[in-house]
């Protein structure tokens, strides 16, 4: 996988914070906690997290609509604090809920929103016309909004958010109550944009099936702090050593078995006649194979399994939970 | 990076952009019906039906003795208020007293309604409608979309009250012709009314909803506190009805100079005050 962190930086944020109310009185909240992290061009950097964990709130200081309580911040080259309004220009974003004018059209939609992006007045007819059909939903380019599904309403606020060609995209949920068609077809739209190279995606998600899929790296929040941020593979690695087997069996007792002393987590699925162990290092599945058969067991198949994204998120979060402390140094 | 765009400051202003924000809001609200229902019932009572029926009945109502109890009322009125209604049979003081005084602080209320209105549904209605992040988001500095959202109310309410004007100027003549026997409306006190007061009045209602907006999250609740907006209106209407206020033109171009005086601070501490970064703080 390309390492997209290490050159030309588009997003670059040190220790940055955002609280709201007075959290020493008692009555505030620290949304964003010392937040570091660099994202580079062409990038598709998943922002995970659980609800409340601080991705929104990253998003509108990214963007230079909320003021930073603290740290430091470029995007695009320019301070979101003191060039918002130029940094906006070359970003869109498309926000948890669809945020359409219900009571206009999806044409008078996407208009109005190329106008107030800039787009000059004479593409727009054409700009307008060329997503409406990429989204399907040209056909009903006149009709309210406010009649559309879900489905069809976040294709057009994505559609609004790519009116301006923006190199720097964020994705607030983008694929949040819609179902698995629609959902698959968003994600495809994601992977087309990334593969041009030219835009840069940052993915605020909880869906880790999603992120797996479509993210060259992850960075996970957890109560406004990046307990972690890497690709996913390199998350598993500084998370667990060795590997994990599925070995599918039958014609021994697996309680019996007399296995390497280096094997650990062993568990037994009767149902499924498959054991599930750890092994330090790929190179002993071999001698694994040879004790089970000489143990009279018959071997029908051997599956290392790589961590997913899920037991990566799972794990960190259980850490964050129990260690309360500061930011896990899970980088890479 | 695109640092070859040079920054713009969060006090630039586009036209095109400020169109575009008060195209969409104006949209918005007239196809909305609780919106447009009250901007349509309201200025039909006070331009029509009111005027109407006094222009029509005036005759009868000087028949059946009113004007006794009309001349007591005049009484009371300033002299130079009075001195307007020499050489006027009764049914004809009826009408003037009636259509060109008492009537015409009572027209302020449609401009100061209108802007009311529509920026309740603007400032305030967005938030309701969850509409205003995207909005948020958007290349247009914190001035562009207060101004987008004050030229949206400020606009129509200026229009519907020319508008109202013409109508209200049509309704009387033509009501009260058989009284007054030929046009006789509008006089220099209504022309400075609705060009200078009735416009800085709109901006009046327009700031009431701004100073609310940050305090209330609906539509109704922004309309009924900047409803409060009325009560100097409603002032205006019982200190001439009491003849201790007599609008003429010097009255109205001073009460207008001092509502534009109003008007300019509250865009003042409006520009100063609508942050995005506030506004976003607080959804």
């Amino acid at each position: 996988m390309t390492d997209h962190s290490s050159h030309d930086v588009v997003i670059s944020a040190e220790n940055l914070s955002r609280t709201f109310g007075d959290p020493t009185r008692g009555d505030g909240v620290v949304a964003v906690d010392r937040l570091t992290l660099e994202v580079g061009r062409g990038e598709v950097f998943g922002f995970l997290g659980h609800n409340g964990a601080g991705k929104t709130t990253t998003v509108r200081l990214l963007n230079g609509v909320l003021t930073p309580t603290g740290g430091r911040l470029h995007v695009l080259g320019y301070d979101p604090l003191e060039d918002g309004a130029t940094l906006r220009r070359y970003t869109g974003v498309l926000t948890e809920t669809p945020s359409l004018d219900e009571k206009l059209s999806a044409w008078e939609n996407l208009t109005i929103y190329a106008r107030l992006y800039r787009v000059p007045e004479t593409d727009i007819e054409a700009r307008v016309e060329a997503l409406l059909e990429a989204f399907e939903l040209d056909t009903r380019a006149s009709e309210m909004v406010g009649g559309y599904s879900r489905g069809m309403k976040q294709r057009l606020a994505l559609a609004r958010t790519l009116l301006h060609d923006p190199p720097l995209i964020f994705l607030d949920e983008p694929t949040a109550g819609l179902d698995p068609v629609a959902a698959r077809s968003v994600q495809d739209l994601i992977m087309r944009l990334s593969e041009r190279g030219d835009h840069t995606i940052f993915l605020c998600t909880h869906n880790l099936t999603e992120a797996q899929r479509l993210c060259h790296r992850v960075g996970v929040m957890e109560r406004g702090r990046l307990v972690a941020i890497g690709t996913p593979e390199e998350l598993a690695h500084e998370l667990w050593q060795g590997v994990r087997l599925e070995v599918e069996l039958d014609g021994c007792d697996p309680d019996a078995l007399s296995l390497p002393s280096e094997v650990h987590d062993v568990s037994w699925d009767g149902v499924e006649h498959s054991l599930s162990l750890w092994i330090p290092r790929r190179e002993a599945i071999p001698d694994l194979v040879t004790s089970l058969v000489n143990a009279g067991c018959r071997v029908y198949r051997v599956a290392p399994q790589e961590p997913t994204l899920e037991d990566v998120y799972f794990a960190l979060h259980g850490e964050a939970d129990r260690s309360d402390g500061p930011v896990a140094e899970v980088t890479s | 990076m695109n640092q070859a765009v040079r920054p713009e400051k969060e006090h630039t202003i586009r036209w095109r952009t400020l169109r575009a924000l008060a195209l969409r809001d104006l949209k918005v609200v007239t196809r909305s019906k609780a919106m447009m229902l009250p901007m349509i019932i309201v200025p039909l009572i006070f331009i029509v039906a009111l005027p109407a029926g006094v222009g029509f009945f005036a005759p009868q109502m000087a028949a059946a003795g009113e004007v006794e109890d009309l001349g007591n009322f005049l009484d009371m009125m300033p002299a130079p208020l009075q001195q307007t209604f020499a050489g006027y049979d009764d049914a004809q003081i009826i009408v003037v007293a009636m259509l060109e005084h008492f009537f015409a602080p009572m027209f302020l209320i449609i401009p100061l309604m209108v802007a009311s209105t529509i920026a309740a549904g603007s400032f305030v209605g967005e938030k309701e409608r969850k509409t205003l992040e995207a909005l948020l988001y958007t290349p247009t500095t914190d001035t562009e979309l207060f101004l987008g959202k004050l030229l949206a109310s400020w606009i129509p309410a200026f229009v519907v009250g020319m508008g109202a004007f013409v109508l209200y100027a049509l309704v009387v003549n033509l009501s009260a012709w058989r009284v007054m026997g030929g046009i006789f409306f509008p006089n220099a006190m209504w022309v400075a009314l609705v060009v200078w007061l009735a416009p800085a009045a709109a901006g009046l209602g327009l700031g009431a909803i701004i100073l609310v907006s940050s305090r209330v999250s609906t539509f109704q609740d922004a309309y009924q506190l900047g409803g409060l907006v009325v009560i100097p209106v409603l002032l205006l209407v019982f200190g001439q009805l009491a003849g201790v206020l007599y609008l003429n033109v010097v009255a109205v171009v001073l009460m207008g100079f001092f509502l534009w005086l109003v008007d300019a601070a509250i865009l003042w501490v409006g520009i100063r005050t609508f942050k995005r970064s506030e506004i976003i703080a607080r959804m």
